[in-house]
């Protein structure tokens, strides 16, 4: 007689190794997944692949020099990263910003935003499966933002824009009317997104309770910027210590309370929004006027002391800690970068879920590994 | 499926807005007046010979160390029977496009307004198949300016510029 058993397979958990280059893990990322069939049991990351020691590499430059390493820590923000970096150097130096510059600071590091932001959508669009579409209307808009940054500052990614004390130089003539432009298009844009994905089932479907955070745990892993907002905890240092001039007009933090891959792309969506609104009010306040304060020094020196700057970079509060011993370098220069911060809660979020939506997970904390790695 | 069909309107609408692409290499765009390639010496044409002297200014404030200058006593000067003002003038001078890393610096600490930023598609479309082929002399350095073919944009720095305020 046979009998039959009932002795269940005895199954060994496979290790599954994605990346370094591997598309969808947006950039040189390497985790290694410890899978039960489809189940995902555990992820060992592994960063470090993009380090360049632009920390290091900034001890050994002057403070103008420092600039254009702080574009390559953050590419898709570049903008946001060399204002954290600036006013570093500025609250050390004890300069005073002409209010022109920092309208038109503002509304740069706003318009960087919604180019961050818009690269976000078309990258976790092709993570959730919507292969090319959203990846290419992004581009279209995002194309127009950096045209914009091109006619200012010169170049399409690494602007070097912004110095200590002010900009570079002014904005062209024809300024607001671009701006304005850029703005229509944009509003398209979001539009757009809105109708292609929002409420497209397809969409919700499957991205709606997935990579669950909930707000307690995402301020245990100090998470920040729109991943913990999502979460329905309405940090936003913008906010909180009101820099540049974002006291002086009206905005709203956008926060959700799912905590999930969904609310993160809504909360996204919602600031770009903002970041519209926010451009548009600076517009108006944008008045003629210096760029820089009169009596900047040839070399720029600093006082002995040390500072720690934060700012709301599109992927969270990106710091910049600064000390200085005098004379024209730092002594020590220390990028807190969201990214790292955030990616510490992708094990938390995708053990459990299946190896697809690992993916979609690590698509929505929306990471830089120039500015994990640095 | 309300969702869907309206994803399908929003694609539909798309469709038939004009292009936003552009046939590039067959169709350039219009590059702005403050486009930043490549530094280029720039060329003084009343008395032919570059701007630059050879003071090493924009060589050390380089965050890469991407530029060689040497410099030497100009055989044009005024005091041996030339035209020039300049006591001295650039012998040698290479820059590392490969290293360099565009950031306009040199252009800024330049006390002569010698060096600018390549503004043109030029600067662009530089693809080599040696490296070394991208360590430019100065002879390379100075003949879009020489012949005329760059109009090159020096910004004004630390000033408000009048025109530009809005």
């Amino acid at each position: 007689m046979v009998t039959e058993s009932a002795h269940e397979f005895e199954t060994q958990d496979l290790l599954l190794n994605v990346g370094p280059q591997h598309p969808s893990t947006h950039g040189v990322f390497r985790m290694v997944m410890q899978v039960d069939g489809e189940v995902v049991r555990d992820i060992i990351p592994y960063i470090g692949y993009l380090h360049r020691g632009a920390e290091k590499l900034c001890e050994t430059m002057d403070y103008r020099q420092g600039i254009g390493f702080m574009d390559r820590t953050e590419y898709l923000a570049a903008m946001n990263a060399e204002l954290s970096y600036v006013m570093a150097v500025e609250k050390l130096a004890e300069l005073e910003v002409p209010d022109r510059a920092q309208w038109i600071r503002m509304i740069l590091v706003e318009l960087n935003r919604l180019a961050s932001h818009l690269m976000f959508m078309g990258a976790f669009g092709i993570d959730v499966g919507v292969f090319g579409t959203p990846f290419i209307y992004a581009w279209r808009e995002r194309e127009a933002i950096i045209d914009l940054f091109e006619e200012i500052s010169g170049d399409r990614m690494m602007y070097a824009y912004l110095r200590p004390g002010g900009l570079a130089w002014d904005v062209p003539t024809n300024f607001v009317a671009r701006c304005r432009e850029v703005l229509t298009a944009v509003n398209q844009g979001i539009a757009d997104f809105d109708g292609l994905l929002t409420k497209n089932e397809i969409f919700v479907a499957r991205t709606q309770g997935i990579g669950y955070i909930s707000a307690a745990d995402a301020i245990d892993f100090g998470m920040s910027g729109p991943s913990i907002r999502a979460s329905g905890v309405p940090l936003d240092v913008r906010r909180e210590e009101p820099y540049l001039k974002y006291n002086e007009i009206k905005w709203d933090v956008i926060t959700e309370t799912d905590g999930d891959v969904y609310a993160r792309y809504l909360c996204r969506l919602g600031e770009m929004r903002e970041s519209v609104k926010i451009v548009e009010q600076c517009l108006e306040q944008l008045q003629p006027g210096a760029i820089m304060p009169e009596k900047m020094p040839r070399m720029l020196r600093t006082p002995p002391g040390e500072v720690y700057i934060r700012t709301e970079a599109p992927r969270g509060e990106f710091g910049v800690y600064m000390v200085s011993k005098g004379g024209n370098r730092p002594y020590r220069l220390k990028v807190r970068s969201a990214c790292l911060s955030n990616l510490q809660a992708l094990k938390h979020m995708s053990v459990g879920q299946y190896v697809a939506d690992a993916i979609i997970v690590l698509g929505s904390i929306d990471i830089v590994l120039s500015e994990v790695d640095r | 499926m309300r969702g869907i069909a309206k994803s399908m309107m929003t694609t539909l609408s798309v469709f038939l807005r004009p292009p936003v692409t552009r046939d590039y290499p067959n169709v350039h765009k219009a590059l702005p007046e403050r486009d930043r390639a490549f530094p280029l010496l720039l060329w003084d044409q009343e008395i032919d010979e570059p701007f630059c002297t050879g003071c090493h200014a924009c060589e050390r404030a380089c965050p890469v160390e991407c530029m060689t200058v040497l410099m030497k006593d100009n055989p044009n000067h005024k005091s041996v029977g030339g035209t020039s003002s300049r006591r001295k003038i650039i012998d040698k001078f290479w820059i590392d496009y490969a290293r360099c890393m565009r950031c306009n610096i040199c252009v800024e600490v330049c006390n002569f307004d010698a060096i600018a930023m390549n503004n043109t598609w030029s600067g662009h479309e530089m693809s080599v198949h040696d490296r070394k082929d991208l360590v430019m002399d100065l002879q390379q350095l100075t003949t879009q300016s020489h012949s005329g073919q760059i109009k090159e944009w020096v910004p004004v720095l630390g000033k408000a510029n009048e025109e530009s305020a809005s």
